[in-house]
This record gives structure tokens, C-alpha cells and sequence, in this order.
């Protein structure tokens, strides 16, 4: 007998405390693999956001930091100077790297940091109870838009990784989705070419994952995959933006 | 021949396991729950599975393991 499918060495034991059906679970799972694959485990410095995803210390069986909301890039970028031979990564939410974090990764990015960022866009805020995101879609309905984000409201929905593939710091930008199987085995090889081209140091690197929140999204996990797939794919195009 | 296993306490019963799988052969348990109260993933016919792995890979909390 052989293992086709097994828990990978760069995640704890820890069991994760994320809703049903959310894919900080896949997500997570392909950054320990990819990390276990390329044997970067004992030199890589994680930080983890504020978010659903702040507990990701407690999961990557590598050394791991919590950054202020919003400002991980900021703190990579601390650790990357002082262990410029390390893998620096974080692993940030919409509501994280797209709002009040935005001054950080764009100045990260512009600075051209040799660092990796995985960026998940789940279009809402999911710790603090389902409010509206810079991403949340035209129309969609949130416990802060009740009756839908509207342009004159709110402006459009902002795409973060044609935004930072623009910089000229900027190495590695892709955007990628977690709807079906071939589209899960596309992300994790993003995340490794990202990875690899911190290790090169080529410039900074980001990959964004369309994701989903079942529960704020008052969906079940496989209406949700669906309504990632229906309604979100087609304003945040998936596909390679930059590389260097 | 394949073996899938399902870690039951893990899983947390979201289906996407069922929707990932080509063969149609996973399901939610309509006999069993887990202590969290979930209704955790079964494989319906082990003779059939593939050993694709697409429902491990689509579990977020990767409850499932394959041998073949």
C-alpha cells in the first residue's frame, strides 16, 4: 500500500477552528505542503494576520508571528532584513491586506520586499460578523449592506492583484480560486512559484485566493463554491498577472 | 484497491468532499455523528473509488487519507 493522500509534515496536529466548508483549511494545507516540499520548513518566518486566519500560528509547523491588523507586510519585511537568507511569508484576509492594510503590502510591493503573500479574498469580513469588504461584490448583501454594496455608495469592488501587478517591485502576482479540484492543484502550484521567486530573490510575490465564508455568506459550503464560481470569477478574473 | 479513510472527529460534515468527487461516491452519514454533532463523509462503494484524491484535496480540514 501506498500514500496517495496524506496530512502533511508543515501543519501542526492542531485541529482548525474555521467555520465548516472555509478555505482557510485548503489554503492552509497548500502553503504547509508547499513549504514541506521545497524543505523551506525549519527556515521559514510566517505571520499571520487579524482575521479568521489569526490563529494560523497555531496550525504551520513553522515559526510564526501575529502582526497589528493590517501590517504583517510591514513585519515580514522587519524579519526578511534581519534573515535575508530565511522564506518570509503572511497570510492575510480581504479585510486585512485590502483595507487597512492597504498602505503596507502597496509600499511592501513598491519597496520590492523578497517576500511571499497570500492574499485571501472571500469578497466579505469574516471575524467580526459578515460586514462589508473593499471586495464585497456590486449587489451583495452584508450585515453592513443590508439591501447590496452599491457603486454610489461605495465605489466598485477593487482588484487587488491587477493593483499590485502595476508596481514595479512586484515579481510574482497570480489569482487563483479554490471552486474545483484542477483549480485547487492551479493554486498550490502558484503558491510554489511564488515561493520560488522570493527564494530567488527576484521581488515581491502575491498570490490572491478566491475563497469562500459560508457562514456570513448565509450559504451552505457547496452553495458557496458555486456562488464563488458564478458571481466572483467573473469580476476577479483568474490567471497570471506578472512574472518576472 | 483503494482504501480512503475518514478521520470523524475531524471532519466537520461541509459536503464539499461529495461535490469534489468524480464518481459521485461520497455522501454525509445519515446513521452516524461525531461528538461535535456533525454528520461526518462516507464513501459509498470502496470498490469503485479511483484513488484521485479530489475529495482529500478539497477538505478543509483534511479529515481524509488514501492508501492504494
Amino acid at each position: 500500500m501506498t500514500r496517495v493522500f496524506e496530512r502533511t509534515k508543515g501543519l501542526t496536529e492542531a485541529e482548525m477552528h474555521y467555520c465548516p466548508g472555509c478555505g482557510h483549511g485548503i489554503v492552509h494545507r497548500l502553503v504547509a505542503e508547499v513549504l514541506e516540499e521545497m524543505e523551506l520548513l525549519k527556515v521559514t518566518a510566517g505571520v499571520s494576520p487579524v482575521g479568521c486566519a489569526v490563529f494560523a500560528y497555531n496550525y504551520f509547523n513553522c515559526d510564526m508571528y501575529e502582526a497589528a491588523h493590517g501590517r504583517a507586510p510591514a513585519v515580514a519585511t522587519g524579519i526578511k532584513r534581519v534573515h535575508p537568507d530565511h522564506c518570509v511569508f503572511t497570510y492575510q484576509g480581504d479585510g486585512d491586506l485590502a483595507s487597512i492594510g492597504t498602505a503596507e503590502i502597496v509600499h511592501a510591493a513598491h519597496r520590492g520586499e523578497k517576500i511571499t503573500t497570500i492574499f485571501i479574498n472571500n469578497a466579505i469580513y469574516g471575524m467580526t460578523g459578515g460586514q462589508m469588504a473593499p471586495t464585497t461584490l456590486i449587489g451583495q448583501k452584508t450585515t453592513t449592506t443590508p439591501l447590496g454594496r452599491t457603486v454610489e455608495h461605495s465605489g466598485k469592488p477593487i482588484r487587488v492583484a491587477e493593483m499590485l501587478a502595476t508596481i514595479e517591485g512586484s515579481a510574482y502576482i497570480e489569482r487563483v480560486a479554490l471552486n474545483n479540484n484542477a483549480n485547487i492543484i492551479r493554486t498550490k502550484k502558484a503558491i510554489k512559484n511564488a515561493f520560488t521567486a522570493q527564494m530567488e530573490r527576484k521581488g515581491f510575490s502575491l498570490v490572491e485566493v478566491l475563497s469562500t465564508c459560508p457562514t456570513n455568506w448565509g450559504k451552505s459550503p457547496v452553495e458557496a463554491m458555486q456562488w464563488l464560481e458564478d458571481e466572483m470569477i467573473p469580476y476577479y478574473p483568474l490567471g497570471l498577472f506578472k512574472e518576472v | 484497491m483503494a482504501v480512503l479513510k475518514v478521520k470523524i472527529e475531524q471532519c466537520k460534515g461541509c459536503g464539499l468532499c461529495v461535490r469534489a468527487c468524480p464518481k459521485g461516491l461520497m455522501r454525509l452519514s445519515k446513521t452516524t455523528l461525531n461528538s461535535r454533532g456533525y454528520q461526518p463523509a462516507e464513501i459509498s462503494d470502496m470498490q469503485a473509488c479511483i484513488a484521485c484524491a479530489a475529495c482529500a484535496r478539497s477538505c478543509p480540514d483534511i479529515a481524509i487519507e488514501i492508501e492504494k
